[in-house]
């Protein structure tokens, strides 16, 4: 029961999604309907459970005394924080277990207290942190920038090529040049590389992309694939 | 308290810069916020956008019509047990009906979108252009397209003229990945330029906003 029913609820849930889509009809189709509106909540529990697991594991840190568990502290704070004005007040336009928090929205500059949190903390935090990716793409972009093969070169180039061609820098470098020579401007060099060069590019990975999927799939409903049921 | 929450976001803007000069405890406390909050996001996210009209509002407002949805409900529950190590198994019941769905929803969406549109979309008269330019444009999309194709074909050997063609694919796929690569730059140096909008705008106001 416990490895075989799991497989059995694979493989239905599996073909029946498939086959609802070649007949649309009862009860193909209203079967695939209810297996689809199960998965929304059941996926619901699972970002629940993957909050719980965090909560249990910066526990643990803190309990056993582990290493940076000083750290684990302020994520179980901004965690808990988060959820607890969540819950009082609501967030957005869903009102919490006080309601809307009319008086502390109008303080906050009508917004909630989850809201002025997410906005000012959150929104902040999480661009600044994207950011900081440009520093280091730089460094990405030295390492590239060096290579030696051929194909290394050809990406460098293609990427200068891109971003002068999409700056206004690209259009200043290559504007003094005469219509006849049109093709040659960089913004229409760019273009080029984007809708042609790239497209083929994208789309060979886009179809081997699919039918790896495709594959895993068929292996997975067949039961084949079942390193999801874990151990035992 | 707009003006204390510019403040705070540069607070915790400084901390995350910081990490350019090298790891140290601001960076480390913005981190740990920064993933405690967007835990606590998600969950109320999923509590008032998934689980509330889906499940809680169904079963409240109309049980007779909606009590289906108490199996989804516990297999839901099933799922959480699965911190419990002595009946995890239990969770392996919610988890096959989601892995399921997922290979069912994801073949059929995958073929549909990823393998037949792609074939189609590319299976055109290269001769059909406006000009020497997007007649040669058209070719380029074809080749690189059948040659990207052939280098992810990998139960055969890639040498001989098999090697030769796959080898096409490659130049294609680097200049693909260049291409995904400046971009991926500009976006990020467009996401630095909004944190130095912020900086220089709403907080010291040097610059318009």
């Amino acid at each position: 029961m416990k490895n075989k029913l799991p497989l059995l609820i694979t493989f239905m849930a599996g073909i029946i999604v498939i086959v609802s889509d070649f007949i649309p009809h009862r009860p193909f189709g209203t079967i695939s309907g209810t297996i689809e509106e199960w998965f929304l909540i059941i996926s619901g529990f699972a970002i629940i459970l993957g909050n719980l697991s965090l909560f249990k594991v910066n526990l643990n840190k803190i309990q056993f005394k582990m290493e940076n568990w000083q750290y684990s502290i302020v994520t179980l704070f901004s965690f808990i924080l988060m959820v607890v004005l969540g819950v009082l007040w609501g967030m957005e336009t869903n009102a919490g277990f006080l309601g809307h928090g009319e008086s502390i929205s109008s303080f906050l500059g009508d917004k909630k207290p989850f809201d002025y949190l997410f906005d000012n903390v959150y929104q902040n935090l999480s661009a600044t942190m994207f950011s900081l990716l440009a520093f280091f793409i730089a460094s990405a972009a030295y390492r590239a920038f060096i290579g030696r093969t051929f194909e290394s070169k050809l990406l460098v180039v293609s990427a200068i090529l891109v971003m002068l061609g999409r700056t206004t820098l690209g259009t200043y470098l290559t504007g003094w040049l005469p219509n006849s020579l049109d093709f040659l401007h960089l913004p229409n060099i760019a273009s080029f590389i984007m809708k042609y060069p790239n497209t083929a590019g994208q789309r060979a990975i886009m179809i081997g992309a699919g039918l790896g999927i495709i594959g895993s799939s068929i292996r997975i409903i067949l039961g084949i694939e079942r390193s999801y049921l874990g151990g035992n | 308290m707009e003006r204390i929450g510019i403040w705070i976001g540069v607070f915790f803007t400084f901390c995350i810069f910081s990490f350019l000069y090298k790891d140290n405890p601001f960076y480390k406390v913005a981190e740990q916020v920064f993933v405690g909050l967007s835990a606590g996001y998600w969950f109320m996210y999923t509590v008032f956008s998934i689980l509330k009209p889906n499940l809680y509002v169904p079963l409240t407002t109309d049980f007779r019509a909606n009590w289906i949805l108490i199996i989804p409900a516990i297999l839901g529950f099933m799922m959480l047990v699965r911190l419990i190590p002595k009946i995890d198994w239990l969770s392996r019941f919610p988890i096959s009906l989601m892995i399921g769905t997922t290979a069912g929803v994801s073949l059929i969406r995958f073929l549909q979108s990823d393998v037949i549109n792609q074939l189609s979309a590319t299976m055109i008269n290269p001769f059909k252009g406006s000009g020497i330019i997007e007649i040669f444009g058209n070719f380029l999309l074809i080749i690189g397209t059948f040659t990207g194709v052939i280098y992810f074909y990998f139960s055969k050997k890639h040498e001989g003229v098999f090697g030769g063609i796959a080898k096409i694919g490659v130049i294609f796929l680097m200049i693909s990945f260049g291409s995904a690569f400046g971009y991926t730059t500009m976006a990020r140096i467009s996401l630095l330029i909004g944190r130095l909008q912020f900086l220089l705008g709403d907080w010291l106001h040097i610059i318009a906003q």
